[in-house]
């Protein structure tokens, strides 16, 4: 079965590719993934803010109690300022095994916090040796003073700044709150995106009854996969680049939808990690194995098929679907 | 000569840079102020830095100084060049295997930073008490006088030695040459290759002990042979100073630096002679420059080679007209006819008789004096005074000097306002405080200056005893030639104080010149700042027409993210005003030296500093001085309240850093202290501090029970105490059964606080409209700071519950118990200090405490201030501090003198039996032991029955036992240290001590690594912790002393973690104490050296219980007796991965981000070891022990013998 696939410039030999996550940590990990098949893995995403964040905690911890006490001028080994790399290395250095350690397509990833950081990080995630690149544009639009205008603009520009940075292929990876999602993305693509990643899986944190604090959910399930096709679906056809579905997929027939509502690839990462990267081997025998019962020649067949432009109730991904549910519901 | 580079180090970089270069093997353990050149030595190393023949050499940390000394001589034997560090206590611990190493004639050069010995008091600092207590080991001795010749002479005495393979010892002066900053030449590897040639090295080599052509040596000799034998070795001592002086031309042929023997300066016709050596020779060479133009003829000896003692160099140095000589000795040996350098001196001028018919004729008269002990000031005006006692009528020997004796009245008087005062040398103090980083800026800029112009620069830093909130003074001098002035600033050009709240407080102009720059960091708008100056400030600024200038430092810090860390923003104020450097140059120079030291640690850091020093120049104004000082505020007191009279006169002035003009008679002789005074030093270093919400708390005592510093309290009150209550006093009613009907407050140490907010951290109840808020807050100081202060002074005035009313002593029970442990000087957000304070609570009434020297004997007993307190009935911990390496030893002496007493007490109430009837005397005997508070209680009452009856009564045998009778009450013995005892140095007595039944009980303060002296491994560092001497993350796993503990069977043992569990803690150090046998506590103490924000300490303290690398136990032997486990697991499966706790830690992390890959092995190993660890005790937790009569058990007192 054909089950190819082009993404960001790369022929692939299947859709489903590892997404940005700590799986690419571990070397031994990503040679599984590639065993397993994975066509291109992505890396997990260099927070710009994480790494300041830690320069500076860093720095203060270290720093503070220097030279406050006779007996002794600082507490830590002093050869480490020479060879204690804070920032970006550790993950430039990462990238740099990785492209040793193996063959496939490597996408770096990306979340900054200003201008200069996207930029910076951009070009020595080039450097380090990655294929791609994916703008993980991660941005919760907490400050009342800042409006969606000023918000998408800021994006763009990053957009537009990074394609003129680097010639490496672009991948823009969204958050579903954008008020115009689709005219967005189109400006997205003309900034110079190779592709957009729909969705980003916000930090969306529970609350603990018992503590009054907030907690972490860290891994997705399928229910998080129809805001994925919905939207996919709707832009599939419309824009100009390459689109890719992230979040929520668990099971082959996850991978079909997704391939329907018109994705070019498909990102996996909470399966991979709840049950190993051998998995990535067996979604793609049972995406096989669908289209093989369903009769389908190839994977390019069923492209988008259930997209917008295509699918046989278009309205269903529109308004219109919303009240005929509501109309139906019987209490 | 080859152009050689000039670089501005300090003295022990100086020394280690040709240690490091000309040895293989370096042997050492940590003793300040000698770490710094064994930490130099690691760092090189582990950097890959090679010696002069391409080798990187071998460093390693023992347990020891008696440890190192020993390997450096199986080291020696075994043919390595070998080299180690060392000072004072630590240099005592060698002296066995000195002899050793000089009898068998082995070429080694170890280097000294020489440091004054504990005696009545242990010090830090400077003076030859040390090195001359090693005098007779037959080692030849070098003393260095500044950087370049700690520089210098640390190859001459390499080279020396392995010409003579006679062993040299090279020192220096602790502190004043050791930690001073000066700029040097450096030798390059090809002078020490001239110097340190192959030939010697092979000779050294041919000595060593190999199979291939075995020898004996270290035989024992009888006294047929032994005194001949040891005569042999006369010819190599003999041929000593000839081959220095040889070795001094040689240098002085390559560096064009020449020294000799004893190097003379002064008048060619001088009478009167000082004789000395160390840094004070430095300062009466540039006092004799300015006295010989004024009109005296001063001569000086500086002593380089002090043993062997060469007689004839030394009698052809003096100049042949000396009538007059003065010996200063920087030791003190009490009993002795003179100190060391007195009596050679003397001996030799009587030896001139057979070799030096002139200086014989002479006859000069001599007398010896001492200065300087443990860094004491010495200055041109103590070198005047010197001389001017010389030309008195009949001087005094014995004298000492920089001093007032009202004692003995030995001290001889000088003039203190006789000062050196060159004009092409710009002197400047900055005073700071420890964290905003001021200490790293002038070293900084001292590098700058140094390296980057023609001048020379000389820095040297004055801490204050604390380690939290510690103000810093920087002493910086810097001029066109080499600079002597081996003393603090006296004479400002130039003053920068970078805390404004010091003006309150501290004369910090005292120093300032007329027409100084004074350059000040003020949190106000700079016009009005004028006003917030206390009246002396600005009266002094009037008088000594001084330039202002001022910044809001901390506004541009706060801006650019910089946090507390004002120092760039300082640093550029003080090059933009003082012109040192042209101003760009100056911001270019600052710019590259963040960039050289951050760059690597991260972009942002070097961004932000830019930033800072951008914003800099744009805030900085001089400020417009009015006519006239109008100030309504005034420099503060020392002491607030009421003190005794010991603390006003002498405990304020060494808080207000004016101990020195305080006399010998000012002083107990025998080391003996007030306790209790810290709580007079208000110091205010909080920035904000915990205010209470009564309507949130749900009074579990928890903020008490973690507070480091004693600062946030808990009393539970009756109603009518609170009739005078200030208005804004918080109270609430009791809640639980156990003491309901009472009144509860928390209340804040406001002034006592150091802000770390453990407390808030640790706080469990939350607001329910607001969960960010909890029960306490943090505030900001200053808004609440008044209103507290009142608050706490009625608090404190409350009377504390009735002890034997608690029910339970968990957390909230101890809570309401008195802390007699309070206000220490310990790091804001200690680890270790909530351990002691609630030992203190629970048993100080009636504890003994012994302990180890380490951050827990700094915080316990440096003065000026004391934290062990007594309480109302003036019962408290009695606690001492003998050494590092005894205290195991020293408390245990400890139980058997109260043992001992117990005995005779017990003996002589038998004894009075008929006197003092059945029911008295029974009781008395049956309650000794009772440590319960109820038990307690009683006992003291039935003891001052006891005692009523006892004055009565007539004879020996009553007023025996009236001076013992309190010992029938309970005493606790406690040994409290940290880790590096308790592992490392302390751990053969700790296991003997161990190894006996006596009821002692050891508080191990574990941090994980030598605190006190910097982070230096110990065998208690985890695996994958990176410390000093295991900077690549160590590589073995942390000994398991509980469970060496254990293998005896008779040892209480239990390890706790207060943030983890507290309860936990709180039944431990109930269950050890009442344990009649040897108790071990190993506390988990979060500490700085992990290298994160200590408010994340409780936190990781649970991380590390839950991950299992700390896992909580109690090994209780009387359950044994029971048909029980002994051991008792208290901390349930692993919840997270060890590697979630290492995460947290900049000591695990940097070797993450070092070497990723090493952390991940270090990781797995850690986690591997971890799941074993605890699954061998999960198994031991299930072990019944076989019981059997006869069996040992811990004995109680009275059975102890």
């Amino acid at each position: 079965m054909d089950l190819s696939t082009r993404y960001l410039g790369f022929e692939l030999r299947h859709p489903l590719i590892p997404g940005a996550s700590p799986m690419g940590d571990s070397l031994d990990t990503v040679k599984a993934l590639e065993d397993a098949g994975a066509p291109m893995i992505i890396l997990r995403s260099l927070f710009e803010e994480q790494i300041k964040g830690e320069e500076m905690a860093t720095y203060r911890s270290l720093e503070e109690p220097a030279n406050s006490f006779a007996e002794a001028s600082d507490y830590l080994p002093r050869s480490t300022p020479g060879l204690f790399k804070l920032g970006p290395d550790e993950y430039l250095d990462q990238i740099e095994k990785v492209r040793r350690a193996v063959a496939i397509p490597l996408v770096g990833s990306l979340n900054g916090v200003t201008l200069g950081g996207w930029l910076e990080y951009a070009r020595l995630i080039e450097q380090a040796g990655a294929d791609a690149l994916e703008l993980n544009l991660y941005q919760l639009a907490t400050d009342p003073g800042l409006s969606g205008d000023q918000i998408e603009e800021q994006a763009l520009a990053v957009i537009a700044e990074v394609r003129k940075k680097t010639t490496l292929p672009l991948s823009v990876k969204l958050s579903p709150f954008y008020s115009a999602l689709a005219n967005f993305a189109q400006r997205a693509a003309d900034a110079g995106a190779d592709a957009l990643v729909l969705f980003n899986r916000l930090y969306q944190p529970d609350i603990d009854l018992e503590n009054l604090e907030m907690i972490r959910i860290n891994l997705s399930s399928s229910d998080e996969l129809n805001l994925r096709l919905r939207w996919v679906a709707i832009l599939f056809g419309r824009v100009k680049t390459n689109l890719s579905v992230s979040g929520g997929v668990h099971l082959p027939t996850d991978a079909v939808k997704a391939v329907m509502a018109g994705a070019d690839s498909v990102q996996m990462v909470s399966a991979l990690l709840r049950r190993g990267p051998g998995y990535l081997a067996e979604m793609v025998d049972g995406l096989e194995r669908w289209l093989e019962e369903k009769e389908y020649d190839s994977l390019g067949q069923m492209r988008g098929s259930m997209s917008l432009l295509r699918c046989p109730d278009p309205s269903a991904y529109e308004r219109a679907n919303y009240s005929r549910m509501l109309q139906s519901w019987e209490a | 000569m080859p152009n050689r580079t000039m670089v501005t180090v300090d003295g022990n970089e100086a020394a280690a840079s040709v240690a490091h270069r000309t040895n293989e093997v370096c042997i050492i353990y940590p003793i300040t102020p000698s770490s710094p050149m064994g930490e130099l030595c690691d760092d090189w190393s582990a950097m890959g830095k090679e010696n002069i023949w391409g080798q990187v050499p071998d460093i390693t940390e023992m347990q020891s100084e008696a440890g190192a000394a020993g390997g450096v001589h199986g080291a020696l034997q075994a043919g390595a060049l070998t080299t180690t560090f060392t000072a004072s206590q630590g240099l005592l611990l060698m002296i066995p295997n000195m002899y050793k190493i000089a009898g068998e004639l082995n070429g080694f050069c170890m280097h000294v930073t020489a440091r004054t010995l504990a005696t009545h008091a242990l010090s830090i600092f400077g003076d030859h008490s040390d090195v001359m207590a090693c005098r007779q080991t037959g080692f030849a001795m070098l003393c260095s006088a500044s950087v370049q010749e700690a520089h210098d002479f640390a190859l001459v005495s390499q080279a020396a030695t392995l010409h003579s393979r006679i062993p040299f010892l090279h020192f220096f002066d602790g502190f004043r040459t050791s930690h001073e900053v000066a700029k040097i030449e450096q030798l390059e590897d090809d002078d020490l290759r001239a110097m340190v040639t192959d030939e010697l090295v092979a000779e050294h080599r041919k000595r060593a002990l190999t199979p291939d052509a075995p020898k004996v040596r270290g035989t024992a000799q009888n006294p047929d042979t032994f005194f001949q034998a040891r005569e042999a070795c006369n010819p190599y001592h003999n041929a000593v100073p000839g081959i220095v002086e040889k070795v001094f031309e040689q240098f002085a042929s390559l560096t064009g630096r020449r020294y000799g023997l004893f190097d003379y300066f002064g008048a060619e016709d001088a009478e009167d002679v000082i004789v000395m050596m160390g840094s004070g020779t430095d300062v009466a060479h540039e006092a004799i420059e300015v006295l010989n133009e004024s009109g005296y003829k001063a001569g000086l000896v500086k002593v380089r080679l002090f043993r062997p003692f060469d007689v004839r160099a030394f009698l052809a140095s003096l100049p042949r007209t000396v009538r007059r000589i003065a010996v200063l000795d920087r030791t003190k040996e009490p009993g002795a006819a003179g100190e060391p350098l007195y009596l050679e001196v003397v001996a030799a001028l009587r030896q001139a008789r057979r070799l030096d018919r002139q200086i014989a004729d002479a006859d000069p008269m001599v007398i010896g004096g001492r200065y300087g002990l443990a860094s004491k000031e010495f200055t041109p005006a103590m070198v005047k005074g010197v001389y001017d006692l010389l030309k008195t009528d009949d001087p005094i020997h014995g004298f000492t000097v920089g001093i007032v004796d009202d004692v003995t009245h030995l001290s001889i008087p000088f003039d203190a306002d006789f000062s050196i005062d060159p004009e092409d040398v710009t002197q400047c103090m900055f005073y700071g405080l420890g964290a905003d980083g001021t200490v790293g800026a002038n070293k900084n800029s001292i590098k700058i200056i140094g390296e980057q112009t023609d001048h020379y620069a000389q820095g040297y830093f004055v801490y204050d005893s604390k380690k939290s909130g510690a103000m810093t003074v920087s002493h910086l001098r810097f001029g066109p030639r080499p600079i002597r002035s081996a003393y603090l600033v006296t004479r400002a050009d130039f003053i920068a104080c970078s805390q404004f709240n010091f003006l309150e407080k501290f004369d910090v102009l005292a120093a300032a010149k007329d027409g100084a720059t004074f350059l000040l960091n003020a949190p106000f708008d700079h016009d009005k700042v004028w006003d917030r100056l206390p009246l002396e400030i600005q009266q002094t600024i009037l008088d000594k027409k001084l330039k202002v200038y001022v910044i809001d430092a901390q506004r541009v810090a706060d801006q650019t993210g910089m946090g507390r860390r004002t120092n760039t923003i300082m640093q550029t104020c003080f090059f933009a005003i003082s012109g040192v450097l042209p101003r760009e140059e100056a911001i270019d120079r600052i710019k590259q030296s963040v960039e050289k030291t951050y760059g690597r640690k991260g972009a942002e850091v070097v961004r932000r500093n830019f930033q800072a020093v951008d914003e800099t120049l744009a805030n900085l104004r001089q400020l417009d001085i009015p006519q006239q000082a109008d100030s309504r505020l005034r420099r503060l007191s020392f002491i607030q309240g009421d003190a005794p009279d010991f603390v006003t006169r002498v405990s304020a002035v060494m808080m207000e850093g004016k101990g020195d003009d305080l006399p010998v008679s000012a002083f107990p002789a025998d080391g003996t202290w007030p306790m209790g005074t810290t709580k007079y030093e208000k110091r205010n270093i909080a920035l904000e501090i915990p205010i209470w919400d009564e309507q949130i708390c749900i009074q579990c005592n928890k903020c008490a029970f973690v507070c480091p510093h004693a600062a946030i309290r808990a009393k539970a009150y009756s109603d009518k105490d609170l009739a005078d209550a200030p208005d804004t006093f918080q109270s609430m009613d009791y809640k639980a059964k156990d003491l309901r009907g009472l009144k509860f407050t928390i209340q804040v140490a406001p002034e006592d606080c150091t802000g770390c907010g453990l407390c808030v951290a640790v706080c469990p109840a939350k607001n329910k409209s607001e969960p960010r808020r909890r029960a306490i807050n943090m505030e900001p100081h200053a808004e609440h700071v008044a209103r507290e202060r009142e608050n706490y002074r009625f608090f404190l005035d409350l009377p504390d519950i009735e002890r034997s009313l608690l029910q339970r002593l968990d957390v909230k029970g101890t809570q309401f118990l008195q802390p007699l442990f309070e206000y220490s000087g310990a790091c804001s957000g200690c680890g270790e200090t909530p351990y002691v304070k609630l030992a203190t609570q629970l048993f100080g009434d009636r504890a003994l405490i012994a302990n180890a020297t380490g951050c827990s004997s700094i915080y316990g007993g440096n003065l000026p201030t004391t934290p062990y307190c007594a309480n109302d009935e003036g019962r408290g911990p009695a606690w001492s501090n003998s050494l590092f390496e005894d205290n195991a030893e020293f408390g245990f002496g400890m139980r058997l003198a109260i043992d001992a007493l117990i005995q005779q007490a017990r003996y002589l109430v038998k004894k009075l039996a008929p006197k003092l009837g059945d029911r008295l005397v029974g009781e008395l005997l049956e309650a000794i032991g009772r440590g319960d508070e109820a038990g307690l209680a009683e006992q003291r009452g039935r003891i001052a029955e006891l005692k009523r009856l006892l004055e009565k009564m007539d004879g020996p045998e009553a007023a025996r036992l009236l001076l013992i009778a309190d010992y029938l009450s309970r005493k606790s013995v406690w040994l409290f240290g940290g880790d590096g005892w308790a592992y490392d140095i302390g751990f053969g007595g700790l296991d003997h001590v161990f190894s006996q039944l006596r009821d002692v009980n050891i508080l191990v303060l574990d941090t994980e690594v030598y605190s006190n002296t910097g982070g230096q491994a110990s065998k208690s560092t985890p695996l994958g912790a990176a410390a000093k001497f295991a900077a690549a993350g160590k590589a073995t796993n942390k000994k398991d002393l509980g469970l060496i503990a254990m293998s005896y069977g008779h040892v209480y043992v239990a390890s706790v973690a207060m943030g983890a569990n507290d309860n936990h803690t709180a039944k431990v150090f109930l269950e050890a104490e009442s344990y009649p046998g040897p108790s071990l506590i190993i506390a988990y103490s979060h500490c700085i050296a992990h290298g994160y924000d200590m408010i994340m300490g409780l936190d990781q303290q649970k991380r590390a219980v839950e991950s299992g690398i700390w896992p909580l136990y109690r090994f209780d032997p009387r359950l044994i007796a029971q048909g029980k486990p002994p051991l008792q697991l208290d901390s349930g499966a692993a919840k997270i991965a060890v590697s979630d706790y290492m995460r947290n830690e900049a000591r695990f992390r940097m070797v993450e981000k070092i070497d990723p890959a090493r952390f991940r092995m270090l990781a797995q190993k850690a986690q591997e070891h971890t799941t074993r660890r605890v699954s061998l005790y999960k198994q031991l937790s299930a072990l019944v022990l076989p019981v059997e009569d006869g069996a040992p058990s811990a004995a109680t007192p009275a059975q102890a013998n």
